[in-house]
């Protein structure tokens, strides 16, 4: 695992890249531990200031310093994220590994579940529940939510990764051999479907945190709690690019721009490292 | 022939009323499930607003309200009454602009927003495959290069970033375009052709954000399938026999690679959807995004049930009449 | 005189990523030469560098294979061509599929799956030729893939709708269009039936008893050399351990590699053990000293682990590399 980040930091430009920008957010998230300010306390400031020494992203009209809620705020999405990928995972692999193996009617039936879930537009679905939840909704319950939408791209996916397993000559040899099929799926095809789930898990990420962004931005979520999506509700319900607090909406739009930015950079460099074809590529020139 | 409607075509139905049974199932069991009862949400909204009503009026309208939700009867009954109401058109009425029906203020949204999503994704479909195949086939190209990393940056960011971005930048910094809406307040919409200069200047943010989005996801793909495709035994053949790079790049690479971005359209429609409602928030744009959005603000339950269920049907629609179309290009599924 | 020659032909994979560098030398010091009008078989097991050096002769060697050192000549009657030094454009217009065809190894797969088998032909003549009347044109290659017994409805699939051995041939038809002086075929029948095997070699045998050119066949099916070849040339871990014409190859070979390989094929009324060479195939990134074989010879000798055996010529037409054996001994 490490020989992986070494190699990656030392070749590819890309990869030192990514690596940077999300050290900037990790920075940030630890900084939210010693923040000077409560993120639930509004007026503690004084108000509409633009970027300056001492407040580094200005303040907002609510009397806020916006780079500490910020370091709050981008801790929560996260958070938030990370709830979504684990559940999400978990119902991905259990369809995926099912699907894949028992084959038959039951393969074909949740893969037609799985598609639907795949084409079905799910903004209205979820601005829906969202508004049917929003009295009692919060950043957790939010992250459960998507966690039970986030699932089907990454089952087909999971499922394939089986389907190709199961016709390999070294199933078949433990098969012949007397091992179960629990044990066979342990011991010699996780190794195979783990990094798939690695990877799949941040694209998850990136889903999960944009539609929270989105959904927020609606009113749809708990807005006292500080996330990087009701950073950019406030900044509207107080018509800050109007009243010309344009540092208000410009913070939080670059912290997201540079989290999405570094996770997906890490994401297609690990990706590109992990799989042969792309070093074949790279080889061949 | 017969074989090819029966091993293609009506799987493909099949999987279309899926979508469409299961989307809709969905749509109908989230309200049920939730802890909100929407009758009693909407009277004591009514009640908040200061309208003071006596018990009999509060049971007669509760009775109406549950009838108008769908809510009478058992969950079985309620959900056979739902599927009648649905293939009859009605929604029932907005609750925020009561009685328009719902159904009218969504069709009057959809031009809008379809106008915007149909333009945008061709473009973005088309350009970006263009530009990734070329991008792997003449990979010393320095342009080429620079649109690469320029799509893979924006690619990433969820819509409504890439929104604000292009309006702070292209509205607010240098005011080249109009700060929101589809038409300046006043105007009335025509085929004129003043009216579709300004609706053209109106809904080129809009439409170039969906564009950005876009293009680097299918630039990337493009690239890596054609790098894929590169290495295939006929096109190593094509080259050996000597065939010149346009004839190669026109009828063995992008033909080829084509087919599988096809189904990637498909496939993505409902994410490019999702990602132009929440876009038109951001520009006031009169479609189905902004219909969503005042809904929301204003407790408009059958308008946003509405918007959901139009929603699947109109994917799934597109994505059946887009797997007609699969066929014309590939011949291995036309000739089994 | 010659059609091609080949002298000390090296060519190695190089390869750099992530820090890691290796460099497999595929092809090694090869030297031969090709005659006019006759069928020249290559075999050698899997990685012995037969592909490669088909590569680097039909002018194929892309990055990473890069021509270490050695000289590819041809001389096509009126003019001669340096294929290493000549520009792709040049090959292009003037070489490929006029003077030199190629089929590849794993025609299965060659051909275009969006387009019609015709449209493929077009393709090619179009490119090289030019196509002045269309109908004419289909005619043409009507009684081409005719002549070589294949069906005309061939024209008007696409190739799923064919099977593999027919796949084969339509390469093959596709191949011999312009008539070139030299058709390099790389293992054209494995993955085929033996019925299948017959017609495609069958094919291979009429094209060149027709237009009197040269056939450059690799395969490692040693049957198949028997069949058709006219010369055999043996190879190990990139270079050329024995050459002879085909009868002297089978009835007696001189390389202890040659003589294993004969010897381990079946035939009919035999009955002897087959055993099989101890050890494996050389690791072409880090070859062994001296001769490649001597870690599986039989008859190794000290020598054998620090000189480099000389491709010497015993006889006229035999050529062995293999420290037993003297020059112009026999």
């Amino acid at each position: 695992m490490f020989r992986v980040l070494r190699d990656l930091l030392r070749y590819d430009g890309r990869f030192r890249f990514a690596f940077i920008l999300l050290a900037a957010v990790v920075v940030m998230i630890l900084l939210s531990f010693v923040s000077p300010y409560d993120p639930n306390k509004t007026f503690v400031v004084a108000m509409d200031l633009p970027p300056s020494l001492e407040h580094i992203f200005g303040t907002n009209s609510r009397g806020q310093d916006i780079f500490w809620w910020l370091a709050f705020a981008v801790r929560n999405s996260l958070i938030m994220g990370l709830i979504t990928a684990a559940i999400s995972r978990v119902i991905a692999i259990i369809v995926g590994l099912t699907a894949g193996y028992q084959g038959g009617w039951l393969d074909r039936l949740l893969m037609s579940v799985n598609d639907s879930f795949v084409i079905m537009p799910l903004l209205p679905i979820l601005i829906l529940l969202g508004f049917l939840l929003r009295d009692m909704m919060n950043l957790f319950l939010l992250g459960v939510v998507l966690g039970f939408f986030g699932w089907p791209y990454d089952a087909r996916l999971i499922r394939s990764q089986v389907l190709s397993l199961k016709e390999r000559s070294f199933t078949r040899t433990a098969v012949y051999s007397g091992a179960s099929g629990f044990w066979i799926t342990i011991n010699e095809h996780l190794p195979f479907v783990l990094p798939i789930v690695f990877a799949t898990t941040i694209n998850n990420l990136l889903w999960s945190i944009g539609m929270e962004v989105t959904l927020s931005v609606l009113g749809l979520s708990d807005l006292t709690t500080p996330s990087l999506g009701t950073a950019l509700f406030w900044a509207n319900q107080h018509g800050a690019l109007v009243a010309g607090v344009w540092w208000w909406i410009a913070a939080p739009a670059l912290l997201a721009i540079i989290l999405f930015l570094g996770l997906y950079l890490f994401f297609a460099s690990i990706n590109e490292y992990i799989d042969p074809r792309t070093r074949l590529r790279l080889i061949g020139g | 022939m017969r074989r090819f409607i029966l091993r293609y075509l009506i799987p493909r139905f099949l999987q279309f009323l899926t979508i469409i049974f299961v989307g809709i199932t969905v749509t109908f069991i989230i309200p049920r499930l939730a802890p909100t009862n929407p009758v009693e949400a909407q009277i004591s909204m009514m009640m908040a607003r200061g309208e003071s009503l006596d018990p009999q009026s509060i049971a007669s309208m509760r009775a109406a309200l549950t009838d108008l939700y769908g809510l009478s009867g058992s969950p079985v009954q309620q959900y056979f009454a739902f599927w009648g109401r649905l293939l009859r058109g009605d929604i029932g009425p907005s609750l925020a602009n009561f009685p328009a029906p719902v159904s009218e203020m969504i069709g009057q949204a959809i031009p809008y927003t379809l106008s915007l999503l149909v333009t945008a994704v061709i473009i973005s479909w088309i350009f970006g495959n263009l530009f990734g195949a070329l991008s792997s086939y003449y990979p010393k190209n320095k342009a080429l290069s620079v649109i690469e990393v320029l799509g893979q940056a924006v690619r990433p960011i969820p819509y409504y970033i890439v929104a604000l971005v292009l309006l702070v930048v292209f509205a607010y910094f240098i005011p080249i375009f109009p700060f929101g809406g589809a038409y300046p307040v006043g105007t009335h919409p025509s085929w004129s052709l003043g009216f579709l200069w300004t609706y053209i200047k109106h809904s080129t943010l809009p439409a170039a954000t969906l564009v950005l989005v876009g293009f680097g996801g299918w630039f990337i793909g493009m690239k890596s399938l054609t790098s894929n495709i590169i290495s295939e035994d006929y096109v190593v053949y094509a080259e050996t026999a000597g065939l010149k790079k346009n004839r190669i790049l026109n009828y063995y690479i992008m033909r080829n690679a084509l087919l599988p971005q096809l189904t990637g359209l498909a496939m993505s429609l409902g994410a490019v959807f999702s990602g132009a409602l929440i876009m038109e928030v951001v520009f006031g744009f009169p479609g189905l995004g902004m219909l969503t959005m005042a809904a929301v603000l204003r407790n408009d339950y059958s308008m946003i049930m509405g918007i959901a269920i139009y929603s699947i049907i109109g994917v799934a629609v597109a994505v059946f009449l887009m797997d007609l179309i699969y066929p014309l290009f590939d011949p291995r599924v036309r000739y089994q | 005189m010659a059609l091609l020659s080949v002298e000390n032909l090296s060519a190695y994979y190089r390869t750099e990523i992530y820090g890691i560098s290796r460099t497999v030398r595929a092809v090694d010091g090869v030297s031969f030469e090709l005659k006019p009008n006759e069928i020249y078989g290559v075999a050698g097991e899997s990685s012995c560098g037969k592909t490669t050096l088909i590569k680097v002769i039909s002018g194929n060697a892309k990055h990473p294979l890069k021509v270490n050192s050695g000289s590819v000549n041809y001389h096509f009657g009126a003019h001669d061509v340096d294929m290493l030094h000549i520009s792709q454009e040049e090959l292009r217009q003037n070489l490929r599929w006029k003077e030199i065809s190629y089929v590849m190894q794993g025609s299965m797969s060659v051909l275009n799956p969006v387009r019609k088998i015709i449209k493929t032909f077009e393709d090619i003549v179009a490119t090289h030729q030019g196509i002045p009347d269309k109908k004419i044109f289909f005619e043409q290659v009507r009684e081409h893939v005719n002549r070589l017994g294949l069906p005309p409805e061939v024209l008007t699939s696409y190739p799923h709708q064919l099977s593999g051995g027919m796949r084969q041939r339509v390469a093959i038809a596709l191949a011999t269009v312009f008539h070139p002086s030299l058709i390099i075929a790389d293992e054209p029948t494995t993955a085929l039936d033996v019925v299948v095997q017959r017609g495609v070699l069958q094919m291979i045998k009429d094209i060149q008893a027709l237009s009197n050119n040269t056939i450059l066949l690799v395969t490692h099916d040693m049957a198949v050399h028997a069949n058709v070849a006219d010369r055999v040339m043996i190879m190990y871990a990139g270079r050329i351990a024995e050459e002879a014409p085909t009868e002297t190859i089978f009835n007696a070979p001189l390389h202890p590699y040659t003589q294993h390989l004969i010897h381990s094929l079946p035939m009919i009324g035999e009955r002897s053990n087959k055993v099989g060479l101890r050890g494996a195939p050389p690791n072409l990134a880090n070859p062994p000293s001296g001769c490649r074989f001597h870690e599986r010879c039989p008859y190794v000798m000290d020598i054998c682990r620090t000189e480099v055996p000389e491709l010497v010529t015993v006889r006229d037409g035999h050529r062995v590399a293999c420290h037993l054996v003297k020059e112009n001994s026999l």
